[in-house]
């Protein structure tokens, strides 16, 4: 399919407007008395806000990490409101909020199952609370649960019970343990042994009140032989204060289990000198416990004033896989510490890692990835390759990999580059009728295909667009 | 009634680094004809193509180059190609991803759009690739690659070659495509060019040997030093250089400049 760039090249943020809409919104401030509001208007049980309560005692004793190569001003934890709702909760489509329709409806994720996607169930996130998900009785009845965390919480206690913080303990990172304090709603999945998972699963968050934080929380177990591809997507609107995101993501596979999870993230950047922006610190996490068992990390990111993530893999059960696949795009004054965490612990355990870094106008776009190899992980295995194209020459590309390796049979490759769009590139692309902007966006694409490629179809194309929408105005 | 030239140069100076390459270049071309440029190197040939093709390294400080009726110097490159100008690149530039048949549809429908057109239909344009593949003897395995990626230099040269047959412009200039091509690759690229030889069209063709006019039909011969045309002539022209060498043109030209003054 072509994508029309002419259409492209003149938009900026094209998702940066507000609902109107009765919201329920928390006072500004974090204490115990924040929690346990937040765990009531959920209707929580007990043993939910005792875990809350543990995350949050425990984050209090901690200090805001600085390793990381991004700068920002200081984060006031107790000016912002850690939870916002559309006032009335709906019980089916039909109650839901035409505003809250129509707004969906603007972002491209129609909410009415005919009008949607083929093949793709949607739980629609917006601010503190999942709105509504589609496509749930059908995929009840291959015993696939897929819920908003919230009525997991309250309909599959035992589940819940069992894998909350199995991957990222509430005590794993500073951001991670104010989410596990905080954390609002987000996304539950459950695929029965045996069962794949016949549609695309995905999550649709949307930050839209002011001076809020959204502290997402999800949880995707794979039973054994089970099989389940998952996609978020996110944006907010424009605001000339950041706004942060500190979100947690679980995966669980079983023997012989595959979880796909792919992410477009596509928070509101910030402006072009720099203001405002979603501050996205974002902990990712899967662990391949069985054998042979298969965890794939996607990831688009263009949006966000920062990024800060490593979705990572610890590779337990013997023969499992790990992959990481990174676009990671910062322009104007973006920046991005992003890269992966592959644990080899189980023997003849593989990994595989494909970067691409773009960094335009005064972006900041570093790599960090550690991996690690495990004395008992006999005959392990890890790819790398991690490539920086830079564009113009006020913007910067960084690169830390990381490699522990406590296994002499392990097989470790490592591949990197850095280049410019070359005049020579865009001139030849321009001499044969191309506009500037759509020369840029044809070698950024090209550069990215590697990675665009691992998005189911539909994605792949919006993903594309993204890419080309994001460099506007990268070329003079 | 005369007809206008589809292109003129006038007096063209141009500037790189603030070293004058070309000194002052006049040259006429009308559809339908063929001309060649010759000249030693250094002497501002593909400086010529460049800036025919509005790569903006090069600085134009007089004279005046009209394209269609039109002040090219004032239209920006992609605008130019759109309006029918190709080149092709001595030097054709690997972009990874990409691949050729995306770059030509993509080209090739940004053309339309500004012509007014709708986009090709994919089935009409798989045709059409297919079609003149067979001219110059692309592969398909060629067609699917990224855009020159790991193409041998006959390769590249015949990828322009198909660039040009698919784009069908209105005047192809070839910036030296034969530099470096064995003899087959060489007559691939000439039947390509004799091929697309029209009353519509016109053709700069830049080189730095005679051996490519055994194949190339061309009307006329000039020859380039020190950056302006001394000599202009027919065929034959090319094959008096080839004996006699560059440097007879040279002391020709300057013995010559006497009786112009």
């Amino acid at each position: 399919m072509s994508v029309n760039y002419d259409e492209l090249t003149n938009q900026e943020y094209k998702y940066g407007f507000v609902t109107n809409i009765e919201q329920d919104i928390a006072p500004r401030g974090l204490n115990e008395d924040i929690i346990r509001l937040i765990s009531s208007k959920k209707n929580e049980p007990e043993w939910m806000l005792e875990w809350r309560l543990k995350g949050y005692r425990h984050w209090c004793t901690m200090k805001e990490p600085k390793w990381h190569n991004v700068h920002y001003p200081p984060i006031d934890y107790n000016n912002i409101s850690y939870y916002a709702a559309p006032k009335k909760k709906p019980e089916s489509l039909d109650e839901v909020d035409p505003e809250l329709l129509k707004t969906y409806e603007k972002l491209g994720i129609p909410l009415n199952e005919q009008k949607m996607l083929a093949g793709v169930a949607v739980d629609a996130v917006f601010d503190s609370v999942s709105l509504i998900t589609t496509f749930k009785d059908k995929l009840a009845e291959l015993g696939i649960i897929f819920c908003s965390f919230s009525e997991a919480v309250l309909e599959h206690p035992e589940l819940v019970k069992k894998y909350l913080g199995f991957v990222v303990p509430y005590t794993d990172n500073f951001f991670a343990s104010l989410n596990s304090a905080v954390f609002s709603d987000g996304s539950f999945v459950y695929v029965p042994k045996g069962v794949r998972c016949p549609m695309e699963l995905s999550t649709y968050f949307r930050i839209n009140a002011e001076n809020t934080g959204q502290f997402e929380r999800t949880l995707i177990i794979a039973d054994e032989g089970s099989y389940v591809s998952y996609l978020e997507g996110c944006t907010a609107p424009k605001r000339d204060e950041s706004q942060l995101h500190a979100a947690v993501v679980e995966l669980i596979t079983h023997d012989n289990a595959t979880i796909k999870y792919s992410t477009i993230q596509n928070w509101y950047p910030g402006d072009k000198d720099g203001h405002g922006g979603i501050y996205n610190f974002v902990t990712k996490r899967g662990r391949c416990l069985g054998r042979n068992s298969h965890i794939s990390w996607t990831q688009v990111e263009t949006g966000s004033a920062i990024t800060w993530k490593y979705p990572g893999c610890i590779l337990e059960g013997d023969g499992s896989v790990g992959e990481f696949y990174s676009v990671a795009l910062t322009n104007n004054r973006q920046q991005a510490d992003t890269g992966t965490k592959m644990i080899h612990v189980g023997k003849n355990t593989r990994s595989n890692i494909v970067s691409k870094g773009i960094s335009a106008g005064f972006g900041q776009n570093t790599y960090r990835g550690l991996v690690q190899i495990h004395k008992s992980a006999d005959g392990a295995r890890n790819y790398t390759q991690c490539d920086s194209l830079l564009i113009g020459d006020k913007c910067g590309a960084h690169t830390f990999p990381y490699i522990e390796v406590k296994n002499s049979s392990a097989q470790m490759e490592h591949e990197a580059s850095t280049s410019k769009i070359g005049e020579d590139q865009l001139f030849y692309l321009k001499q044969r009728g191309l506009s500037a902007e759509d020369a840029v966006s044809m070698i950024v694409n090209g550069f990215c295909k590697k990675v665009i490629s691992e998005l189911p179809f539909e994605f792949a194309i919006e993903a594309e667009r993204l890419l080309s929408i994001s460099l506007e105005g990268s070329v003079g | 009634m005369l007809k206008k030239p589809m292109l003129e140069i006038r007096n063209l100076h141009v500037k790189v680094n603030d070293q004058e390459i070309l000194t002052g270049v006049d040259l006429i071309v009308n559809a339908g004809e063929v001309h060649s440029i010759m000249g030693p190197n250094g002497s501002g040939k593909s400086t010529l193509a460049q800036v025919l093709a509005g790569r903006d390294t090069y600085e134009v400080t007089e004279g005046e180059i009209i394209y269609q009726g039109k002040n090219l110097l004032e239209i920006k490159p992609e605008e130019r190609a759109c309006m029918g100008i190709f080149m092709a690149f001595q030097y054709p530039v690997e972009i990874l991803g990409v691949t050729n048949t995306y770059l030509l549809r993509t080209a090739l429908n940004a053309q339309r759009k500004f012509r007014g057109l709708e986009p090709m239909k994919p089935v009409e344009f798989a045709k059409l690739l297919k079609e003149k593949a067979k001219v110059v003897q692309m592969s398909d395995d060629l067609l699917q690659r990224s855009v020159n990626e790991g193409f041998s230099g006959g390769e590249k040269k015949r990828n322009e070659i198909f660039q040009m047959a698919v784009l069908e412009p209105t005047l192809a200039i070839l910036d030296e495509t034969d530099s470096g091509l064995d003899i087959d690759a060489l007559k691939i690229v000439a039947n390509g060019v004799n091929a697309m030889r029209g009353k519509e069209r016109a053709f700069i063709v830049i080189t730095h040997y005679q051996r490519v006019l055994n194949y190339i039909i061309t009307d006329y011969v000039h020859v380039l030093v020190d950056g302006r045309i001394v000599k202009s002539g027919g065929k034959e022209l090319a094959l008096e250089l080839e004996s006699k060498g560059y440097t007879w043109v040279e002391e020709e030209d300057r013995t010559a400049i006497p009786a112009n003054a």
